[in-house]
């Protein structure tokens, strides 16, 4: 360490950034800010991919009876559409932001452990890119698999998935799921340990706070999908008997292993949307979040509710009404929590100042369309709902309101709204606006209209459909719609790219926000905080910086 | 409602002139759920315009514009928090009164009956056994309307989900986990299932009808099950028949691995709904099963213009 060492900000061990030039100064980075980069860009990587796969779907599904992809493309398809944008996706992109942000809104000087944090990272790129490598296995039986993302049993097993690729799904996520582990790890301890002076963990940003609640979430849930994958790897490398029925084993086993994970794998991916959306509501409302406790706690609630709910997925397994019951009161209550956070978000708008950059139009647009997909959500824990609407068109919109709408609207919301501080330049505006509408018009055309198809009796994950009435026409649509979207991630890539190289210089604080990462330099030095970290006396130190007669503290008491 | 209508309009004209809309219901079953999900639909509609309006309301209201007035800080209130708690709690308590009502009504115990009919579902096709006077057939479910039949439901490989939405809740088919439901139409009609849970290559065309008649048709139609079917009379007739019975056809279609042929002619579709059961589709499908369901595991036997003219011959006489 050559500088000297600031007093108030902590951080792991420290590292000399050698002087390496250009891509080696990343690969070999331990620096939080180049991986949370990195995993933002690998994240955004496989997005496009996992949004072309859906677009030649789209395509495929546009009319009746098509040909356009074989039944054995189109099932790989899916499967890796589904399995990229969980894995490879969502999870990673949240937790990019997370490594990036999380030791900044603390005012630490970097994570934990920053060498974890440069394995998680990597465990996770190569995890895909051993996902991905099944494509290159060939033969007959060759591809990637296609036994749609929750894999399940017998279909999964070699007597009807003889190829290599479910063997590489396994391995993939093996080595994304250690990934993602580590990485909950670290994002614990460093929140744990490393917040500066004077910040409680009552005083956290809420971001903060929902990612905590989901590193520990990740840590609890992972490891289960983990055995899962081994037993499955173990049925089919030497022939155990698991999840085989004919020889003892059971194919339900699975289902409960799988979603004992998968469901509240559904919350490590929204809650932490939670928090992007808890930070940038109340920013460009000119608020402070409204219920912050109440906001929090919910989280928690939600956590510990999101382990008792996962055979919500297995009401038509036939497992017994009792059994149903229970999962289906859990989930009822799950939503509770959920829609006390939809409230305390409204209400921070209310005697706001709002201010409609694209990043609050973002969070705008999550709160309705999540809305709309936590609703479809409160009507498939209703079991009979459940019975008939499951595994159709119904269930594929219900799932993307929630993580398109919800989740991918919080990022780009989270995108527009940091981007000045990771790059030290503004989003276009104008370019952010087009992006936002397109993104709304395109999402709800393609995906609202599934509600429809799905209640008119199309199941999902089928390659074509017959020409009944109506059918093509909705699909259209839908597969218009796809284009719509595509076209709008393009429009934001021109904006990235504009912006990179012309955008308006952003300053340390563009939008008048409060948390700490607004205090450094856009974008950050390598150690956060050359001048030290502010006073942290609330939650809102800038806030309280700037406003020194009427801080947070004070007008809190004034309210008591 | 008008919305509605058209929507039933759209699903009982298709190919198969069959109803599949979850809101059509054509059992008592199916009717719980219809109108259990109307009314969680209004309900949740009632949300949703409400959070909008909210919203709406807000940002328009408190939107940043010269002369606006500074924002309010201010950090929650404990009774609204206590309001929004307490009420959705209440509200989903009644509709989960309302679920366990419906779940009676639309999955009423199966235990201590005999089942009417065993399903057997296979990669990509539906077996049909009658267990009462053991006629088997595939891909086709006839019943008498009105009557509420036991149906017990096995997997011959993977999952499968067995799904007719104007008749009720659908159910996997687990191997190893035999499940039972009743099954049931009070209006004499077509309704259009098929399986719902990924099953491999052609999920898609893992179709079946179900076919309501009147009590009297339906023992029509198992009368005609029953009885053996006509001995071909023509020389292709007779050639068909004899590639059909001697060559390797039956290894499949008498052993459960392929749909039972015997009534063939009498079925409306082919290839669990791939196509419709006519002379010329008949002959494509027997001269190229994987043009239409690439991946089945119906062979390609190469067979030359005449057998394939004597087969479908034959088999149209399958009645
Ligand atoms: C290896 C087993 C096998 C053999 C041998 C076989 N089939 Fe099939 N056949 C099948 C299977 C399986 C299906 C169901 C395909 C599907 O719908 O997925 C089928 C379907 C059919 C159908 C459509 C039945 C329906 O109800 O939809 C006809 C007709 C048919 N086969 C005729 C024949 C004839 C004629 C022969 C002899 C030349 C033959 N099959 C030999 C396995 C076989
Ligand atoms: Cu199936």
């Amino acid at each position: 360490m050559k500088q000297a060492a600031i007093p108030d900000t902590l951080g792991g061990e420290s590292f000399e950034e050698e002087a390496r030039e250009g891509w080696l100064s990343w690969v070999s980075s331990v620096d939080h800010k180049k991986l949370g980069i990195m995993y933002l860009l690998g994240s955004f990587f496989f997005f496009l991919v996992g949004g072309i796969l859906a677009l030649l779907m789209r395509v495929q599904l546009a009319a009746p009876n098509n040909h356009f992809l074989s039944p054995q493309v189109y099932n790989q398809f899916f499967t890796m559409h589904g399995t990229t944008m969980v894995f490879l996706v969502l999870v990673p992109m949240l937790v990019g932001f997370a490594t990036y942000m999380v030791p900044l809104m603390i005012g630490a000087r970097d994570m934990a452990f920053p060498r974890l944090n440069a394995l998680s990272f990597w465990v996770q790129i190569f995890g895909g890119l051993m996902l991905y490598f099944s494509f290159a296995t060939s033969g007959v039986n060759g591809g990637a698999p296609a036994v749609g993302w929750f894999s399940y049993a017998p279909l999964s097993e070699t007597a009807y998935s003889y190829g290599p690729g479910v063997n590489y799904w396994i391995l993939g996520l093996l080595g994304i799921g250690v990934g993602t582990i580590t990485a909950g790890i670290n994002l614990i301890a460093t929140i744990i340990c490393l917040r500066a002076p004077g910040m409680s963990i009552r005083r956290v940003p809420l971001f903060v706070w929902m990612t905590m609640i989901t590193a520990f979430l990740i840590v609890v849930v992972m490891p289960i999908l983990n055995a899962g994958l081994v037993m499955l790897l173990i049925d089919r490398l030497l022939n155990a008997h698991f999840f085989r029925a004919d020889s003892g084993g059971s194919a339900v086993l699975w289902q409960h292993v799988f979603w004992a994970f998968g469901h509240p794998e559904v919350y490590i991916m929204i809650l932490p949307a939670f928090g992007i959306i808890s930070e940038v509501i109340p920013v460009f409302s000119g608020k402070p979040i409204y219920g912050y406790d109440f906001v929090a706690a919910s989280t928690l609630a939600i956590a510990f509710l999101s382990l008792a709910v996962w055979a919500h997925h297995m009401f038509a397994v036939g497992l017994g009404h009792a059994f149903d019951l229970f999962f289906a009161i859990s989930s009822f209550a799950i939503a509770v929590p959920t829609g006390v956070k939809i409230f305390n978000w409204t209400a921070t708008l209310y005697q706001g100042r709002i201010r409609f950059t694209t990043s609050m139009l973002f969070a705008l647009g999550f709160l309705l369309m999540f809305t709309i997909g936590g609703l479809s959500g409160v009507a498939f824990a209703a079991v009979p709902i459940d019975w008939q609407m499951t595994d159709s068109y119904f269930v594929v919109a219900h799932i993307h309101y929630v993580l398109f709408g919800g989740t991918m609207f919080a990022l780009f919301a989270g995108v527009y709204y940091w981007f000045p501080k990771i790059s030290g330049r503004m989003l276009n505006e104008r370019w952010g606006k087009v992006h936002f509408w397109l993104t709304l018009i395109g999402f709800n055309l393609t995906f609202m209209i599934q509600h429809v198809l799905g209640m008119l009796g199309m199941p999902r994950r089928v390659f074509t459909y017959p020409a009944l009435p109506g059918w093509a026409e909705m699909n259209m649509a839908s597969t218009i719609g796809a284009f719509v979207l595509a076209f709008s991630v393009l429009i934001f890539m021109v904006n990235i790219a504009i912006s990179l190289r012309s955008g308006a210089v952003a300053g340390d604080n563009p939008w008048d926000a409060w948390t700490l990462e607004w205090a450094t330099t856009s974008p950050p030095p390598p150690e956060n905080f050359t001048h030290g970290v502010p006073p942290i006396r609330g939650r809102r130190p800038l806030w309280d910086l700037a406003h020194p007669d009427r801080t947070d503290e004070m007008m809190m008491k004034l309210v008591k | 409602m008008l919305v509605g209508k058209a929507l039933i309009g759209l699903a009982m004209s298709g190919t198969y002139s069959a109803n599949a809309f979850a809101l059509a219901p054509a059992s008592p079953q199916a009717a719980a759920i219809s109108q259990l999900f109307v009314g969680t639909l209004i309900y949740l509609g009632a949300i949703f315009a409400l959070v909008t309006f909210l919203v709406l309301y807000a940002i328009i209201r408190y939107r940043d514009r010269p002369g606006a007035p500074e924002a309010r800080q201010n950090f929650g209130s404990r009774k609204l928090e206590i309001i929004w708690t307490v009420v959705p709690i209440l509200s989903l308590i009644v509709l989960a009164g309302f679920t366990v009502r419906t779940m009676i009504v639309s999955d009423p115990p199966t235990a201590n009956a005999d089942p009417d009919l065993r399903i057997v579902a296979h990669q990509w096709w539906w077996e049909i056994y009658y267990m009462k006077t053991g006629v088997v057939t595939a891909n086709e479910i006839h019943i008498p309307a009105g009557k509420r039949l036991l149906v017990e439901f096995r997997s011959a490989d993977v999952i499968h989900d067995f799904w007719a939405p104007a008749l009720g809740r659908k159910i996997d088919i687990v191997p190893g986990h035999p499940n039972r439901l009743w099954i049931e139409a009070d209006q004499v009609g077509t309704y259009l299932g098929m399986c719902a849970e990924f099953c491999g290559n052609e999920h898609a065309w893992m179709r079946f009808l179900v076919i309501a008649e009147p009590p009297g048709q339906f023992a029509a139609w198992m009368k005609e099950q029953l009885a053996a079917p006509p001995s071909p009379t023509t020389a292709d007739e007779q050639l068909g028949a004899k590639i059909y019975h001697e060559s390797i056809c039956t290894n499949c279609h008498v052993a459960s691995v392929g749909p039972d042929l015997t009534h063939l002619a009498s079925r409306r579709t082919l290839a669990a709904g791939a196509l419709d059961n006519t002379p010329e589709n008949l002959a494509a499908w027997l001269r190229d099963p994987d043009q239409f369901k690439p991946g089945s595991n119906m062979p390609n036997f190469e067979l030359s213009d005449d057998k394939v003219r004597a087969l479908v011959a034959y088999l149209e006489t399958q009645k």
